[in-house]
């Protein structure tokens, strides 16, 4: 029976309703214009009709409902806790407005789709272990790629919402976010989105890869409008949650917490926040733009008609280059966030670390055009394009520095996240060494579009978010449940894990090197890599087993005894002071900060509990 | 301290850590937020204003620009700007306790702000393909699809103002709405500034886009 009511609450979820809205909204929002509008705009029509079914989602998911009602005249206080009569559990169904609720509903979903892009990633990897096509043809291979490629943005882009959502009010000591529906508003609208870039699967797929460069984005099958869709649609998630993180922390901090006192992930999601809301308003020119040229027939691509392809190009890569540190910054935070608890020392520089995070916001926005250097820009930009990028390499530089000047003779305690923090940095660096390479145009010119380039960008992107993302998942898992993970499972996980990347990272440069290229299907028996394609698609199916041994861990320890002690890291960070999971309001009592976050060892307090008010 | 007095210190601890931010700090959160969302949408605008430079450049000739209604652009620009004085006035009205001004200034500004809406969507775009003069001046516009760059640089930028701009005539409705059922005072009226602000905001996107749509670079075409 209590099964039975479960599956009720699921099938009347806002998932579910909000499904239900987008498909209604988009079969008659398209009906509606395609009557309405010539016949050669039909694809057009699907276009808005699509929008329209976003609309849809988010008013049968109740996620506009307060808006609408405060247009109406009424007023909306906040509603805190699930509904009556249901279990606590229902509210992850349901637009919710606490900033843990949220955080935690990011999390699930980034590693649902994380699943999701993996697959793709393992079926396209199985077809490339031999020669030959063998599972797939050609059009398969590209949608799959090119969906692996987007979907797991989307999943990194989720994921550093968890952690932000989550982290950035507790640390900061506020009780919500400044603004709680629109962080409601910006998970909700990332589902439609991925919605729509699944439904491009379904109808066609297309062949551009993630960057959807015209002019074969214009002629691609119809999966290419509904891919440029949902990644335009995901970006309004990433403007409005990151315009909320910047004001929370800019006005809800707690008393004497200046902005070098506050905890170093702080700065790090400020820095990604402010990459976020500026860089990711060109991308949506540049798919706008796109889409507008697909669908009705106006010229900005495509050269035979006197458009410009390079165009989009510069839009295209003015957010998606500095959208990497996005993705990377709030897990360089996080790996500058566990050091110290687990060196048991202070954080080595932390006005530094705190800057670099700023100073590769900064770089990022200089160096965009590095992507481009084979597509026929001038000479002299190339030069000067080099020489910006290569300057990335000195904030990153100061990060590892201050890594290993934290490490240096501390009492080092090997737990799963500590772990994962050590693997992040070995990946992290192997990650880094290979960019310069890249990003210097003579040797750039023969490893353009290789597999170099696929093995150099995984290594950043897992060095850089995955690891310490999965750092993050077990450090905070306590926190975030009052369970403790399974200590056993997640060392397992991080000894398959780390020599698997490694093995998937070196097999896919040599590959390149050797004369892979990127995003073929197929390759040449002659160049002699059949041994990095087998060890790369092993590789990626011991990595993918590893993360649902993690998946599994967190699933079965949520069913274990309680943990007993409220600081099980012994962590000097404001959240780890107060029980977990954390009440619904975050403090019950105030705190002012007294001291610096990273004195570990050190006999100084960070915070004090205001002992009365009044005041 | 006895344990009747520690409870009490917790009573009161509780009720002065209230969990609603205070009305001032929300306020400033709230201006915060809009100011930031107008540096964000600096760059949708501007990559649309860069975009106009960079495929409205010809090489041997400079910019240019395709040949429109000088009267018609001129026309509308003027309604968007004496807009602004109204949406001004109107906040100014509410600041004072004057609700009816207030009431009068925004409807007035909704009602110019759809005039432009109208000026650019119907007679510049000429989605119903009207024909019609006065006094010799053409009333419609006749960029079409088939005119390239021209054509799609024009609908880009004038279509992402005119959402913006059809945005803010909803705004101000609602905020006109919610005005009338006395919703605003002297003291708190951020739906008031807010929408004025956004108002001001939409304003000035398009004094940058009438001299580089009207007024920059030779006429061709």
């Amino acid at each position: 029976m209590k099964f039975l009511l479960g599956f009720w609450y699921i099938l009347t979820s806002s998932y579910i309703k909000g499904l239900v809205g987008q498909a209604l909204f988009t079969f008659f929002g398209f009906q509606f214009l395609n009557w309405l509008l010539p016949e050669n705009l039909s694809e057009f029509s699907l276009m808005i009709g699509s929008i329209i079914g976003v609309i849809g989602f988010l008013l049968f998911a109740g996620v506009l409902t307060d808006w609408l009602l405060w247009i109406g005249g009424k007023e909306t206080p906040l509603k805190h806790g699930a509904p009556e009569g249901k279990p606590e559990w229902t509210r992850y169904l349901r637009p919710d407005v606490n900033h843990k609720v949220i955080g935690i509903q990011y999390g699930y979903t980034s590693l649902f789709v994380l699943l999701v892009g993996g697959l793709f990633a393992l079926i396209f990897r199985l077809e490339l272990a031999q020669p030959g096509m063998q599972l797939l043809d050609y059009q398969q291979y590209n949608t799959l790629f090119s969906a692996h490629g987007i979907v797991m943005i989307v999943s990194i882009l989720l994921g550093v919402g968890a952690m932000t959502n989550y982290l950035v009010p507790l640390m900061i000591g506020a009780s919500d976010m400044s603004f709680p529906r629109l962080n409601a508003f910006s998970y909700w609208v990332s589902i439609p989105a991925i919605v729509l870039v699944l439904t491009g699967m379904a109808v066609g797929g297309w062949d551009t890869g993630w960057v959807g460069y015209p002019t074969l984005s214009l002629i691609g099958p119809l999966g290419t409008m509904f891919f440029l869709l949902g990644f335009y649609i995901n970006g309004i998630s990433s403007i409005a949650g990151s315009i909320n993180i910047l004001v929370t922390a800019a006005t809800l901090r707690a008393p004497g917490m200046s902005l070098f006192r506050m905890p170093i992930f702080v700065w790090a999601a400020l820095a990604t926040s402010l990459i976020q809301f500026t860089a990711t308003q060109t991308i949506a020119v540049a798919l706008t733009l796109n889409l507008l040229e697909r669908a009705t027939g106006l010229v900005f691509f495509n050269p035979a008609q006197g458009g410009q392809p390079l165009l989009y190009q510069h839009l295209f890569w003015f957010y998606s280059h500095p959208v990497v540190y996005v993705f990377v910054l709030p897990g360089l935070g996080i790996i500058s966030e566990l050091l110290p608890v687990f060196a048991r020392k202070p954080l080595f520089g932390y006005k530094w670390i705190a800057l670099s995070s700023l100073g590769i916001a900064l770089v990022g926005f200089l160096v965009w055009a590095h992507h481009m250097f084979v597509a026929g820009m001038s000479d002299t930009l190339r030069i000067v394009f080099m020489f910006s990028t290569l300057f990335v390499a000195i904030p990153t530089g100061v990060k590892f520095f201050s890594w290993v000047a934290t490490l240096w003779e501390g009492k080092i305690e090997l737990s799963t996240p500590m772990l994962f923090v050590l693997g992040a940095i070995s990946v992290f660096l192997i990650g880094g060494i290979t960019g310069p390479i890249l990003g210097t145009v003579p040797t750039d010119l023969h490893l353009h579009d290789s597999y170099w380039v696929v093995g150099h960008f995984h290594a950043t992107m897992f060095g850089g978010f995955i690891f310490p993302f999965f750092a993050g998942l077990y450090y905070w898992y306590p926190k975030i449940t009052g369970h403790m993970y399974k200590e056993a499972l997640g060392k397992l996980h991080f000894w398959l894990m780390v020599p698997g990347f490694w093995v998937m990272s070196f097999g896919q440069m040599s590959a390149g090197i050797m004369g892979m290229n990127r995003r073929y299907a197929d390759y040449d028996p002659a160049l002699g890599i059949e041994t990095q394609q087998v060890l790369v698609t092993l590789a990626a199916f011991v990595i993918g087993w590893s993360v649902l041994i993690m998946i599994y861990n967190f699933i079965a320890s949520a069913r274990t005894e309680p943990v007993a002690a409220i600081n099980p890291w012994g962590s000097r960070s404001p959240e780890w002071q107060i029980p977990s999971p954390a009440p619904e309001f975050n403090y019950d009592v105030p705190f002012e900060v007294v001291g610096d976050p990273y004195d570990y060892g050190l006999d100084k307090p960070y915070i004090r509990f205001q002992a009365a008010a009044g005041d | 301290m006895s344990a009747t007095t520690a409870e009490h210190t917790h009573d009161l601890q509780h009720e002065a850590h209230s969990h609603v931010p205070p009305y001032h700090v929300q306020l400033k959160s709230n201006r915060m937020g809009l100011w930031l969302f107008f540096i964000s949408e600096i760059f949708l605008f501007g990559a649309l204003f860069a975009a106009r430079f960079y495929l409205w450049y010809v090489p041997g000739v400079g910019q240019t620009r395709p040949e429109l209604s000088q009267e018609l652009g001129l026309l509308a620009t003027t309604v968007l700007l004496v807009s602004s004085y109204f949406v001004f006035r109107g906040e100014t009205a509410m600041e004072h306790g004057d609700r009816s001004r207030f009431l009068n200034s925004y409807m007035m500004a909704a009602l110019l702000g759809l005039v432009f809406f109208v000026a650019v969507v119907v007679m510049e775009w000429n989605v119903f393909g009207l024909e019609g003069s006065i006094a010799g001046i053409e009333l419609f516009g006749h960029l079409g699809v088939d005119d390239g760059v021209y054509a799609g640089v024009f609908y880009a930028m004038t279509g992402m103002h005119a959402l913006h701009v059809i945005t803010g005539v909803m705004l101000l409705l609602f905020v006109w709405n919610r005005g009338r059922k006395g919703d605003y005072s002297p003291e708190r009226h951020w739906g008031v500034e807010g929408c004025a602000l956004y108002w001001h905001y939409v304003d000035v996107v398009w004094v940058f886009f009438y001299p580089a749509l009207y007024l920059i670079g030779t006429a061709v075409h």
